[in-house]
């Protein structure tokens, strides 16, 4: 006999396990049983397989791997004993990995075990086909299921109804051979039978049209009468839970009606009534009463029932609202939630209700509650709905807030009519939780704001009384140097007063003051701080007297220690200091961001939820990174193209169309700020934007740019100017035309190497190779790919007509679902 | 498909009987397991009994210093799933008398046997204590 295998009883085992005091140890017991149950398996030790087994049990249910154990349990299951067969079937039910070969094993044992003359091993082979059968199991023991189903014996025909729910899953084809047999079960008189076949009725509702329809003719009556016969029977205590007979039998009929009177009148009409009587007869002083009321109300709900029966069911909802049991509120919500379709008229009655309810102190319901308020919303209760909210948000918990701010944010941005109210509504969202508040969103608060000219001067002021008090919170205060950088004189001089503003007195110094202080303080991150940098960078144009103070603040960070601050500090201090005839042209207000392109592109975006987060990290030594370490597909790219990714310069993304324009602006920021990274579009046009300044002011060049980017841009300044220059780009077509036919000779090299890096380096030849010898074959290319979504551009020229470039997109959807008002948008940008 | 999964957990956290209705790997379950404890071993007594996590809608309910989750899907009725747990440890009490953590412990492949009486592939089979239980008080004879 094995040394090992003589070892322990299950009982000693356990104790063994749950003497342990660290993991460590548990490890060390259970690896021990593991190498004595292994050796006994080898050995095909019979006494102990039985017990072995159930240490297997215990052990997998403590989260150990177990598959070795998988072909004892086959054994055991083969072997003529009850008790072994038993505890065989009940170890492959818990350990078995899915894997087929096993399964294959096991069929036949099974199949014999269904033919069984013992009524209890044929329950213990339904049981297990029903729990694991796949679908080449349920191909082949189908037959003997269907057998099963018009045994004598209840035990067998409950088991089997359910066996026949797991096949037809499996298989949704046999649903056919199961409709008679399904119907014949809801004229039984034991509760288990009507329970599993109201189950298995349901199912095949589910699986076929055609079962829905004889379903319907043949169940309505019956389980009507299943109804019936439960509330008008004499005492039962065998199936009475608190004084409510068989509530578990009551809510699966329910269930099945509400399968049955869905979309048919003629169907709800016959159990309008029973749902009724059950509404109003089942008390709702115990939690069995309430489940078959919830269920119920639902079935009302679900079905074409009568208004007077939707009034009932509504009365029902509005009880269980205002019940002061956490339970009975969750599940009215969650009933809310399903009726808001149905009758939204009849829920508004409830929105003060709701509205305490988001303020609950358990999450389950807050989190039901807010989802329901953002359904109740409409353009007439939008105001007062949201005031509440805001004001909730005051108090909430604090990891509730990031939940809450997202819901009042989607709410104002999609129901606001007037840009006062929205700005005035999110900029007490960014006070209280402007940390919680996505990037999405106050970029698009930024496009609103530089939207509204003649409520800059308010909103300006209005952030920086709001800085004073709140500075911790991280979102406002990049919005707020956003403003103050672009519209300081306002701040100052007090432009643009609304009749109901309080007059603030901010001076020059004032102004720098509070951006010194997001720029110092420690809580705020990079991307503020580099705002910060450029927020000082406009005021010393704006403010002149401050000028060298804010010299001096930009010199000071000079040798921080993030490559992007230091970058920034050196270049605004060149500028400041060498530059001055340019920089009040360069430091010029924004111009306008177009609204319709950034509410469009951010449908694009929301799509494809993870956009590509620009790292933080300077061009330069992101340069050096990308061939090696991010390996970022071109695919990204070109959907970057799509996208608004770039995280630090809000102001210049979403303004493709106008680039150049900004460009000449607001040289500094797109240059300097990381934007080559974020996507293969960004690239092209920062490539532009390196020729173009360099076009103007050579000199520039030094301060603008640095490293790789620097001398390749120089060097292909020739090739540069044909793309910028307006002899290509004649006509309008040929402008959108020219830029995609650059990024399409980048795509083409070899994905292995990196965009970037062949973009740089290659740059003047694929230029040059534009305008001078044409390739009429271009390789098609995935121009963005997730899960569900895959794009593929195809290029055809012309030959003799160099500057049309045909582009055929191809849509795929990978997902399972159906798209539908599926919208593709192209950001191209003009050559001037 | 109703059940997707029954679990009881001691106060420590630690799981005492695991019953999953669809296929999980282990790492998974392990996973699925530490987070929905976490979850829910951490709400107090007037909080409802329901917690939402990834797909699934836990049920919980709490006897000594046992407590039964079961994860059923999204269109499950809750409040019928905690009167099956009641059923269920009122099942258990009534073949073990008195049922404790112990019991389920000491005879996992019991506590199993009797829910395998009562659901079937997350669907519930029969609510009849002693239904549930002649079967195996037969078997127990036998064996």
């Amino acid at each position: 006999m094995n040394p090992f295998s003589s070892g322990t009883r299950l009982r000693d085992m356990i104790r063994a396990i749950r003497t342990c005091k660290t993991a460590a140890e548990e490890r060390a017991v259970v690896r021990k049983e593991c190498a004595a149950i292994r050796a006994a398996v080898s050995d095909n030790d019979q006494e102990y397989r039985h017990r072995n087994l159930a240490k297997l049990m215990f052990i997998h249910m403590l989260g150990y791997p177990t598959h070795f154990g998988q072909m004892e349990c086959l054994k055991l299951i083969a072997s003529s004993g009850f008790p072994e067969k038993r505890i065989g079937y009940l170890g492959l039910m818990l350990l078995l990995d899915e894997r087929q070969e096993v399964l294959m094993l096991v069929t036949n044992s099974l199949k014999q075990d269904l033919n069984h003359s013992n009524q209890y091993i044929v329950g213990l082979a339904l049981c297990a086909l029903g729990n694991i059968c796949s679908a080449e199991m349920a191909r082949d023991l189908a037959p003997e299921v269907e057998r099963l189903l018009q045994s004598r014996d209840p035990n067998i025909k409950k088991k089997a109804a359910l066996c026949s729910i797991r096949i037809i899953r499996k298989v949704p084809d046999l649903s056919e051979n199961f409709m008679s047999p399904a119907a014949a079960l809801l004229k039984e008189k034991h509760h288990g039978v009507l329970i599993t076949g109201v189950q298995l009725c349901t199912d095949l509702c589910k699986a076929s049209p055609e079962a829905l329809e004889y379903l319907r003719k043949n169940c309505t009556e019956g389980s009507v009468r299943i109804l019936k016969d439960i509330s008008n029977s004499s005492y039962a205590p065998e199936y009475d839970i608190s004084g409510i007979a068989d509530p578990f039998l009551h809510i699966r009929v329910l269930k099945l009606m509400r399968m049955l009177g869905q979309g048919d009148a003629d169907a709800s009409d016959s159990i309008n009534d029973i749902l009724a009587q059950v509404a109003t007869k089942i008390e709702s002083n115990k939690n069995a009463g309430n489940a078959i009321l919830y269920e119920c109300v639902e079935t009302i709900m679900g079905i074409e029932a009568t208004s007077g029966l939707r009034i009932l069911a509504i009365n029902i909802l509005g009880r269980f609202l205002s019940n002061r049991d956490n339970n009975i509120r969750y599940v009215a919500l969650n009933m809310l939630m399903r009726s808001v379709v149905v009758d939204s008229q009849a829920m508004q009655r409830h929105r003060a209700t709701i509205l305490e309810c988001v303020k609950d102190s358990d999450a389950s319901i807050r989190k039901r509650a807010l989802e329901l308020v953002c359904l109740l919303v409409n353009d007439t209760n939008v105001k007062p709905l949201t005031k509440e909210l805001i004001d909730y948000l005051e108090v909430s918990e604090e990891e509730f807030k990031g939940d809450l701010t997202e819901k009042i944010c989607s709410i104002v941005e999609r129901f606001s009519t007037e840009k006062l109210w929205y700005i005035d509504q999110m900029l007490k969202i960014l006070s209280e939780a402007g940390s919680h508040v996505k990037d999405e969103v106050w970029h698009s608060l930024i496009v609103v704001i530089s939207n509204a000219a003649d409520l800059q001067g308010y909103t300006v002021r209005s952030l920086y009384k709001a800085l004073q008090t709140s500075s911790s919170q991280i979102g406002l205060a990049r919005v707020a140097l956003w403003c103050i950088g672009e519209y300081g004189e306002m701040l100052v001089n007090g432009a643009c007063m609304l009749a109901a503003e309080e007059p603030v007195t901010v001076t020059e110094s004032d102004a720098v003051d509070i951006v010194e202080v997001a720029l110092k303080c420690h809580s705020s991150d990079i991307t503020t701080r580099a705002m910060s940098l450029i927020a000082l960078l406009k005021l010393s144009s704006r403010f002149p007297p401050t000028s060298e103070r804010i010299t001096e603040l930009i010199m000071q960070n000079k040798g921080n220690l993030e490559l992007e601050l230091q970058q920034r500090s050196i270049e605004f201090s060149n500028i400041i200091l060498k530059h001055k005839n340019i920089k009040t042209s360069l430091v010029e207000r924004m111009p306008v961001l177009d609204e319709s392109t950034y509410m469009g592109r951010k449908e694009v975006s929301s799509q494809d939820v993870p956009a590509v987060k620009t790292s933080k990290t300077a061009p330069s030594e992101a340069l050096l990174n990308l061939p090696n370490g991010v390996k970022k597909p071109p695919a990204v790219y070109m959907g970057d193209l799509l996208d608004l990714s770039s995280d630090d310069v809000p102001a210049t993304k979403p303004s493709t169309n106008d680039f150049l324009q900004d460009l000449l602006g607001d040289l500094a920021v797109p240059v300097s700020s990381g934007a080559p990274l974020s996507g293969g579009s960004d690239i092209l046009m920062d490539l532009l934007s390196i020729g173009s300044p360099i076009q103007n002011d050579s000199s520039l060049s030094n301060s603008v740019s640095t490293g790789a980017v620097n001398s390749s841009a120089v060097s292909s300044l020739a090739s540069l100017s044909s793309l910028t220059s307006p002899s290509i780009s004649v006509s309008p077509e040929a402008s959108i035309v020219d830029p995609l036919r650059g990024m399409d000779q980048i795509k083409r090299q070899p994905p292995s190497t990196a965009p970037i890096v062949d973009l740089m380096d290659g740059l003047s030849n694929h230029v040059v190779s534009v305008a001078g010898s044409e390739k009429l074959d271009f390789l098609p290319i995935t121009a963005f790919e997730n899960n569900s979504l895959k794009t593929v551009f195809s290029f055809t020229k012309f030959p003799g007509r160099p500057q049309v470039t045909q582009i055929k997109a191809t849509f795929t959807n990978k997902s399972l679902n159906s798209y539908t008002d599926f919208i593709f948008q192209a950001a191209v940008p003009k050559v001037h | 498909m109703g059940i997707r999964f029954v679990l009881m957990v001691n106060k420590q956290g630690q799981t005492r009987l695991a019953q999953y209705y669809e296929y999980l790997t282990l790492e998974e379950r392990r996973a699925l397991e530490g987070e929905i404890v976490r979850k829910c071993l951490a709400r107090t007594e007037q909080q409802c009994s329901f917690v939402e996590h990834r797909n699934y809608k836990i049920i919980y309910r709490r006897y000594a210093s046992l407590f039964f989750l079961v994860g059923v899907d999204n269109d499950e009725n809750e409040l019928a799933i905690l009167e099956f747990i009641h059923l269920l440890v009122e099942t258990m009490d009534k073949h073990f008398g008195n049922v404790c953590e112990l019991d389920i412990m000491f005879h996992l492949e019991k506590a199993h046997f009797i829910l395998e009486e009562m659901v079937m592939n997350g669907c519930i089979i029969e609510t009849s204590k002693s239904n549930i239980l002649t079967p195996i008080q037969l078997m127990e004879k036998a064996s």
